[in-house]
């Protein structure tokens, strides 16, 4: 393949992820939260985030997760929760791309480190936004829940890394 | 469909068909566990009955009530919005919030020290303190 077909190839790669990712979160949206906390997501856009990290690489899974969080609140968010998926998503993001890079992870291991950190990081900006360190009662189960829907994003993540055809990577 | 080779080193740690879990994962999850467990057990220890529940708006306290009075009180929020304080015997819960999500409404009936209730949208955090405790708005509104 030409260097001009495979950078055109990873433009449309790149904005068919952004947009499964934004997809993910308008799914999410609709989601009721089932405990009343916040902060508590599933987290279905990190599939994206993780297949991203794992079969583009460390550069493309920060670009697609920017890009999503910056059109989800044009989208449907304000700068509250601009604030919010910012600060969770970029260290979560962070987390996940030095975990994988030690070589020592699967998926798994990655995507519940990255889990928890989301979570810590939307409790970090209710701290300073709140000014309040009243919201640290959350820290449990918004912990538990990180880990619980780290795995579970994890597994679905790897098998989705694992099947997808060498030619998109490429 | 081509599938990826299974020494790939984009593919680390998976082969064709499943993830290989390795030992840091299983070490981390279980790391992660017991400082879930460590978290729960300190709030359990150090939690204790309050005494007065606190009325924040934009980190600003603008009202305090004991716990042992039933009470209603309208919580003028940031922006125009309001929620409904009230407090029934010796527990504290939101009722009817003008914010979208009304996630606050869901977060139950607090009484234990350090224990809140927030409804981001509106800004505002109701939150429990114990006896000993300043209560805060006293030295705020004088
Ligand atoms: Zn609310």
């Amino acid at each position: 393949m030409t260097p001009r077909n495979s950078s055109t190839k990873k433009i449309a790669t790149y904005g068919m992820m952004v947009a499964l990712a934004l997809i993910m979160s308008y799914i999410e949206a609709q989601i009721p939260a089932l405990i009343a906390v916040p902060g508590m997501k599933l987290g279905l856009t990190n599939i994206v985030v993780v297949v991203a990290l794992y079969v583009f690489g460390s550069k493309s899974a920060m670009f697609i997760n920017i890009i999503r969080i910056l059109l989800v609140s044009f989208l449907f968010g304000s700068a509250t929760s601009f604030a919010f998926s910012i600060t969770g998503g970029m260290l979560s993001t962070v987390l996940m791309i030095v975990l994988k890079k030690t070589g020592r992870f699967s998926t798994i291991g990655v995507s519940a480190a990255g889990g928890i950190t989301h979570n810590i990081g939307q409790i970090l900006v209710a701290v300073l936004l709140l000014h309040t360190v009243a919201v640290a009662w959350y820290l449990p189960i918004l912990w538990i829940s990180g880990i619980v829907s780290g795995i579970i994003i994890g597994l679905i993540s790897g098998l989705i890394a694992s099947r997808l055809p060498e030619s998109i990577s490429k | 469909m081509q599938r990826r080779p299974v020494h790939s080193d984009r593919m680390l740690g998976m082969d064709n068909s499943q993830i290989k879990v390795k030992k840091s994962d299983i070490v981390l999850i279980v790391a992660l566990l017991v400082g879930f467990l460590a978290m729960i057990t300190v709030l359990t220890l150090t939690k204790s009955g309050g005494a007065y529940v606190v009325v924040s708006v934009d980190s600003v306290e603008v009202a305090a009530f004991s716990l042992d009075q039933d009470i209603t009180y309208e919580i003028k929020g940031f922006d125009g919005g309001s929620n409904t304080l009230i407090i029934q015997d010796g527990k504290a819960h939101l009722e009817d919030s003008s914010c979208p999500d009304h996630l606050c409404e869901h977060m139950g009936k607090i009484d234990k020290v350090g224990q809140s209730i927030i409804c981001l949208p509106n800004r505002v955090v109701v939150e429990i303190r114990g006896a000993g405790d300043d209560k805060g708005f006293d030295t705020i509104s004088s």
